[in-house]
């Protein structure tokens, strides 16, 4: 985090340094974009919020099961409709495998929370449009369940 | 008096926060705790995106259309899958920041195949992730995680292009 602020203000000095009028512009442009995605982004939060609030419960009991494809499904459906910061969801998937859960429902879950996005849909949708955010978004979805395949056979489990 | 879509989420977003700030002062159980998973989220989301923004502001003011074209674009073969995996294993934030920036790379004149592959390799090489996961789930989950991805990233780039460029499709611009 330090680190982005650091590079972000060098960054801003050298491009001042070169050219003043085009780094105003620059970072109004930025300003500009990041104004407008903060009301979805707030309308985002609140989601994530309350998804998590429902959702904690449910992960830690319904990917622990003993069926393996019911475990996976319900990885990437719950990593598919949630959302939650690497340093949250890393424990989180931590505390499943100490628990027994099997690594490809862990690897179906991390990978669909990175790659698959409903609650982020309206705001992908603005960058990608309908067509290629749906299509983006079925092929992670295909990409989650090849790897956590790869990892069920790596750790045996299939 | 009629509302436009952004000023609907912003007064959505006070309610919450009214709502949240109620339950932390009469102890509501599930809204303190919905309380704090969202500042953890919101502190770190709301810390990274200015200056990210900031970056894609300069980015777009800097950032050569010939350059992008070169790297990023028709002719970029192997080494611009290269480029787009290195910069998205650095880039912070996740899909909030990816998203802009692959939009942005987009219109400087990369091709669909650059661009996703840059979205996908954000989800899925992150470098301050992938420390993370690998203390926590073992060197050997991520790396079998790696290898199976980065494949996947190039080989799903390009169908995805595929599918687009078919379609004639155009990635909306910034108003």
């Amino acid at each position: 985090m330090l680190a982005l602020y650091i590079v972000t203000l060098v960054l801003v000095v050298l491009s001042l340094v070169v050219d003043s009028t085009k780094t105003a512009v620059g970072i109004r442009l930025g300003l500009k974009k990041f104004q407008k995605i903060l009301p979805s982004f707030l309308k985002l939060l609140i989601f994530v919020a309350v998804v998590l609030f429902f959702s904690e419960g449910l992960i830690s009991e319904y990917l622990g099961q003993d069926n393996l494809l019911l475990g996976i499904l319900t990885g990437l459906t719950l990593g598919s409709v949630t959302m939650m910061p690497g340093f949250i969801s890393y424990p989180l998937a931590g505390v499943l495998v100490e628990k027994g859960v099997a690594y490809m429902v862990v690897a179906s879950f991390v990978t669909s929370l990175m790659m698959v996005g409903v609650l982020t849909y309206p705001i992908e949708k603005s960058y990608f449009g309908v067509r290629a955010t749906l299509a983006r978004n079925l092929t992670s979805l295909v990409i989650a369940v090849i790897i956590s395949l790869a990892i069920g056979l790596f750790y045996g489990e299939i | 008096m009629k509302l436009t879509k952004a000023q609907q989420n912003y007064l959505i977003f006070l309610l919450f926060i009214a709502f949240l700030g109620l339950s932390f002062l009469f102890k509501y159980e599930p809204g303190v705790r919905m309380g704090h998973n969202f500042i953890l989220f919101a502190t770190d989301m709301l810390l990274i995106l200015p200056p990210a923004f900031v970056l894609i502001g300069l980015f777009d003011v800097w950032a050569k259309r010939e350059v992008i074209e070169r790297h990023f674009g028709e002719d970029s073969g192997l080494r611009g899958y290269l480029w787009a995996i290195l910069l998205a294993a650095t880039t912070v934030g996740g899909a909030l920041v990816a998203l802009p920036v692959a939009n942005a790379l987009y219109h400087k004149g990369a091709r669909y195949a650059m661009v996703l592959a840059y979205v996908s390799a954000a989800a899925l090489v992150m470098i301050p992730m992938t420390i993370m996961e690998a203390t926590i789930l073992g060197p050997s989950f991520t790396v079998v995680r790696l290898v199976v991805s980065l494949p996947l990233v190039i080989i799903s780039s390009l169908l995805l292009e595929k599918f687009l460029l078919r379609s004639g499709y155009l990635l909306p611009a910034e108003k």
